[in-house]
């Protein structure tokens, strides 16, 4: 336990000091560390979702209060919470099966919360599987049938012999646990692969002798477009240098070194361009439930003069980035603020500046935002590793991943 | 067929497009206008904009050839010579009609049409830097048979020639330049004859031609006579050259073959073809010989994706020409810049090019280090620059000040040009110049008329810019309220008189300054700013969407304003005003009413200038950021320095001119209000 808490202060203090960079790397230190979590967490005999539940969001929170503008970290937060919660509703409703199968006349009251608490969660589960699972007619007709006979044999109490059962619940314990770290680890496969499985859809993207636009360097964007040359499709890319880091720099270097064609321009020089650019196609920082997108600064310009223009927006990014969250005023409160010294070297302007008549306020401010709000109608399409889906569908794909329970992670640890 | 290759010297709109290759905008109207059958369009002489279809020149080059001028010609020189007192437009109705009882068909009508333009253009030669450009690079050698011609044919009639013209010249103010320029020709002629011999589709015509020249030798022929004979000769010349140059055969079957294959090219390519069309026509337009025969060419009106005219070109080039490295393919028709070496070669080449003034040398070099930018700064060094030229200048003997010095203008203005593309009001100025120089009273004396000109230079100085600019500054102030949060972008003169103009007047209100790579011309700004006690915000362009919450209205300048109510300005004022727009935020464009310029434009790429690629890859204060190093070695990866970019008219509130705060649809009305004399002369 002490060494996971020093795990965690670390990754906190990572965190704090922005030396995690990109959503991708802190995702998946972020599911490695809650892996570690759960791995070392001691379970009791009952309620052990519970228990897991509450370490993970005991440390979610720390991590989320780390780094709030960070949001993929919040984002694996949650999809371990649910991970939790599904590998529970699973286990117990297999282990009601089982139950319901074999004991008949279970009496024993030392069991009786814990057959409680597991009937309210089998309803629930087959609740929640009814909504879960696609609609079909046959889970249509039968969905009402299905979930009133749950509680039907857990009602009926039953002899039982004690010894077996706690073995079987200890196997339980344990199943859980393992099924839970073995969800972690495929997010995390996911994690490491969603590059992939995004640029397989780049050749159904983009054309031959495309004109592709796009602003400082995501990885994202990267593979996307390496993907698509590299079967063959021939196209020139327009890359916006992206102040204050410039990193379109390497982006640009680094497709030049995969035989694109690459022109670097300037940021300003983005509306001038985009009328004889076919498509954009940027990274993201995390996209919101209703479709917005936090990026990179400087990328809503490009969203507006590609509106201008009617070419398409085009967001490529993995589904860690998929944010449960509506922003609100997102500029100012899911915004970060660089170092002045982007724009301004140290001391650059302290020769006119008169230090001794300004009351307190200095004259000269530098704003050197990090992130950009693109608003959902600016997108054409988001591309994740599940596919490409339209900003009006984000809040549906949202539910495949997120319990709503965990959208706010803080409320709920601190009432229970 | 014929309408698409239309040359296109003839109008007007030339007149304008100083300092800009006109070429992207397509004529269509003009096109139209021009009906297939040739007798139509001959016999329309109000149809200025119409010049033959470079067919019929081939055809009148057929006949030419094959046919002896008659000797009725002569007679016509008294009819002409009456009528050369009227109108540009109605002196190609009768040279038509003079020259049609003689059933010369296929002459006549370029004749009649020629006639015509060169009326039009008499009053815009002169002044249009962009048209004598055009014959210089393009036109040369034909222009070098032609001139030869009119020694052989003219010679007696050249020493005349001043005396004639000067009475002429009162008499029609419209055509005032022609003779002048017709003068220069001869002038130029003697140097530019070896060149010539060389093509034999040339020399014959030019023997043909002998006959013609030696026959109307010997009458006293009226201005306007002799021009419609130079006429014919040059359209026969431009099209034996065509046909020598492309079969080495003479003229007619092999020319008319010529002409249908530039004609498919034509096709293909109509922004270049509108150069190849307009041979003969334009190449007359206006010609400013250099005294050492060289050309110096105008980058603007070149399209430079076109490789043989670059070639032709770079040939005559003052100021050398290097390849550029990987440059981008859309912007192929632009300038490439070349400074480093071309800085090298104009140091290299001091003592050669003396025959450009020093202080104009100066001002080019300012231009080609950009130690002067900004477009109030480039056109008062280049006034003031000519001033002294013009202090400096003696009239040769022989020549009348006003053809000698726009001659030399126009030599000044290449180089210049060859330095760093012309601003759109660096051309409104220079036509200004030219217009001042060609309405010279040629009866005062040379030193009465510099004073003049200088006197007019100080007061385009002083009216245009310094007096426009506090007009514009009285009323932009009244724009800002207390409490306002003003943006601004680039680093715009007016701009800055503005706020600090507001600032004295004791209104509280910030600033943010948006600044953008490569240029960073806003830290300037920023400090003198800052240095007023000004409270400022500073940040980058691709933060406008965070800053632009809490601005209240965004004041920038501009580098011209079009007759469109586009803004053609520093690159990035597009995405600020953009944005601005976006978020409802009021944008406010201050400028002189001397850049507006009756041009149109839709986008940033037909027209632009391109700035030095290598600052894109250096970040300044971010050595560690060197991926872009060697860029240069991979042939994929291409820099793109823009300099400007045209802001849509829907995005701006109103712009401020010294004639008044109007919204943008009202470009075109200062035009028509105000008038073109008025706006600039």
């Amino acid at each position: 336990m002490p060494d996971v808490q020093t795990l965690v202060n670390d990754f906190v203090l990572k965190l704090k000091r922005r030396k995690i960079e990109g959503s991708q790397a802190s995702a998946k230190q972020t599911a490695e560390l809650l892996r570690s979590v759960v791995s070392q967490q001691r379970l009791p005999y009952i309620n052990q979702a519970t228990v897991l539940l509450d370490a993970v969001r005991a440390v979610g929170e720390q991590l989320i209060a780390a780094n709030p503008v960070e949001l993929a970290v919040g984002n694996i937060v949650r999809r371990i919470l649910h991970i939790i919660r599904e590998e529970d509703l699973t286990s117990t409703a297999s282990a009601m099966e089982g139950l319901s199968l074999s004991a008949n006349s279970d009496d024993d009251d030392n069991y009786e919360r814990e057959d409680h608490q597991a009937l309210s969660a089998a309803a629930v589960a087959a609740a929640a599987r009814s909504t879960l699972r696609a609609p079909s007619l046959q889970t249509l007709l039968e969905g009402i049938p299905e979930s009133a006979s749950a509680p039907h044999p857990s009602s009926s109490g039953g002899d039982s012999e004690g010894k077996s059962k706690s073995a079987e619940r200890s196997s339980r314990s344990k199943k859980l646990k393992h099924d839970v770290i073995e969800a972690i680890n495929e997010l995390i496969q996911d994690i490491e692969t969603c590059h992939e499985q995004i640029s397989e859809q780049a050749v159904g993207l983009i054309h031959q002798n495309e004109v592709i636009l796009t602003l400082g360097r995501s990885r994202t964007v990267k593979e996307f477009l390496c993907a698509a040359n590299e079967k063959k499709r021939s196209f020139r890319v327009f890359i916006a240098e992206g102040a204050p880091r410039y990193l379109g720099h390497v982006l640009a270097k680094e497709l030049v070194a995969k035989g694109l064609q690459t022109t670097v321009i300037t940021d300003s020089a983005v509306f001038a361009m985009i009328s004889r650019v076919n498509m954009v196609i940027v990274g993201a920082h995390a996209i919101m439930a209703n479709g917005g997108v936090i990026a990179p600064v400087g990328i809503n310009m490009v969203a507006l003069a590609a509106q201008r223009h009617a070419v398409p927006f085009v967001v490529v990014a993995g589904s860690h980035k998929l944010c449960p969250l509506y922003p609100h005023n997102p500029e100012v409160l899911l915004n970060d603020f660089k170092s002045p010294s982007d724009l301004l070297d140290f001391g650059e302007f302290s020769d006119c500046m008169d230090f001794s008549t300004s009351g307190g306020s200095p004259r000269l401010h530098v704003v050197n935002p990090a992130f950009d709000f693109i608003p959902s109608k600016l997108v054409s399409l988001f591309i994740t590793d599940t596919g490409g889906h339209s900003p009006s569908y984000i809040y549906r794909l949202i539910a495949d991943y997120y319990s709503a329970d965990d959208f706010v992670v803080r409320r709920r640890s601190t009432t229970s | 067929m014929d309408s698409r290759r239309l040359p296109r010297a003839v109008i007007d709109p030339k007149v304008r497009q100083v300092g800009f290759f006109t070429s992207c905008d397509p004529p269509p109207a003009r096109s139209l206008s021009v009906p297939a059958d040739t007798g139509a369009s001959a016999i329309v002489p109000t149809d200025m904009s119409s010049s033959p279809p470079l067919t019929d020149i081939y055809i009148t080059n057929n006949s030419f050839s094959s046919v002896r001028i008659p000797p009725p010609r002569q007679v016509s020189a008294e009819g002409l010579h009456s009528l050369g007192r009227a109108a540009g437009s109605t002196t190609s109705v009768f040279a038509h009609d003079v020259l049609s009882p003689h059933c010369w068909e296929g002459i006549q009508m370029p004749i009649g049409s020629y006639n015509s333009s060169e009326f039009m253009q008499g009053k815009s030669s002169m002044l249009s830097p962009s048209s004598s450009r055009f014959d210089d690079i393009d036109f040369s050698e034909e222009e070098a048979t032609s001139a030869c011609l009119i020694r052989t044919g003219s010679g007696k009639e050249a020493a005349a020639f001043p005396r004639s013209s000067g009475e002429v010249m009162m008499a029609i103010k419209s055509g005032a330049n022609a003779p002048a320029k017709s003068a220069l020709k001869t002038a130029s002629v003697v140097k530019a004859l070896p060149e010539v011999t060389e093509k034999d589709g040339g020399t014959s015509i030019e023997k043909q031609n002998e006959g013609i020249g030696a026959a109307r030798s010997k009458q006293k022929t009226t201005k306007a006579e002799r021009r419609a004979i130079q006429e014919v000769q040059r359209a026969a010349k431009a099209a034996a050259k065509d046909a020598g140059k492309g079969a080495k055969s003479t003229f007619a079957s092999s020319g008319g073959a010529l002409a249908v294959a530039k004609q498919a090219k034509s096709a293909i390519l109509p922004s270049q073809t509108k150069y190849g069309s307009s041979v003969a026509s334009e190449r007359r337009v206006d010609r400013n010989p250099d005294k050492d025969g060289k050309k110096d060419v105008s980058q603007s009106s070149m399209q430079f994706d076109d490789k043989s005219r670059v070639e032709k070109a770079k040939r005559r080039a003052a100021v050398g020409h290097f390849e550029a490295r990987n440059s981008v393919e859309l912007f192929r028709h632009l300038p490439q810049y070349e400074h480093g070496p071309q800085l090298q070669y104009l140091e290299s080449k001091f003592f050669h090019l003396d025959h450009i003034h020093p202080s104009v040398y100066k001002v080019g070099l300012q231009y080609l280090t950009g130690s002067t930018s900004g477009g109030n700064a480039r056109c008062k060094e280049m006034l003031l620059a000519f001033q002294e030229a013009v202090m400096d200048y003696s009239t040769p003997p022989e020549k009348t000040p006003a053809r000698d010095l726009t001659s030399k203008i126009s030599s000044y203005v290449s180089f210049l040009i060859a330095c760093r593309p012309l601003s759109i009001s660096m051309g409104n100025a220079i036509r200004f110049l030219k217009n001042r120089i060609a309405k010279l009273d040629h009866n005062i004396s040379e030193s009465e008329a510099k004073s003049n000109l200088l006197s007019d230079i100080d007061r385009f100085i002083n009216e245009k810019i310094i007096v426009a600019d506090k007009v514009i500054v009285h009323h932009a102030v009244t724009k800002i309220r207390d409490g306002d949060v003003l943006l601004i972008y680039g680093h715009s003169t007016v701009v800055e008189m503005i706020l600090l103009q507001a600032h004295e007047l004791g209104k509280q209100f910030r600033i943010v300054v948006v600044d953008s790579r490569p240029k960073l011309e806003g830290k300037a700004l920023l400090r003198k700013l800052v240095m007023k006690g000004l409270s400022c915000t500073y940040t980058h362009l691709n933060a406008i969407s965070y800053i632009m919450h809490e601005v209240t209205r965004v004041f920038l300048g501009a580098s011209s304003i079009l007759s469109n109510g586009t803004i053609y300005s520093r690159v990035g004022t597009a995405c600020v005003a953009m944005v601005s727009h976006t978020f409802r935020v009021p944008v406010l464009i201050c400028c002189e009413a001397y850049k507006f310029n009756e041009r149109v434009l839709l986008d940033s790429i037909c027209s632009n200038e391109l700035g030095d690629p290598d600052v894109i890859s250096k970040v300044h204060g971010r050595d560690g950021l060197n991926d872009l190093e060697n860029w240069s070695d991979h042939e994929n990866l291409q820099l793109l320095n823009l300099f400007y970019d045209a802001t849509p008219s829907d995005y701006v509130s109103m712009i401020v001119t010294e004639h008044g705060m109007i919204p943008p649809t009202s470009v075109p009305v200062i035009f028509r209000e105000y008038g073109r004399d008025q706006l600039f002369f």
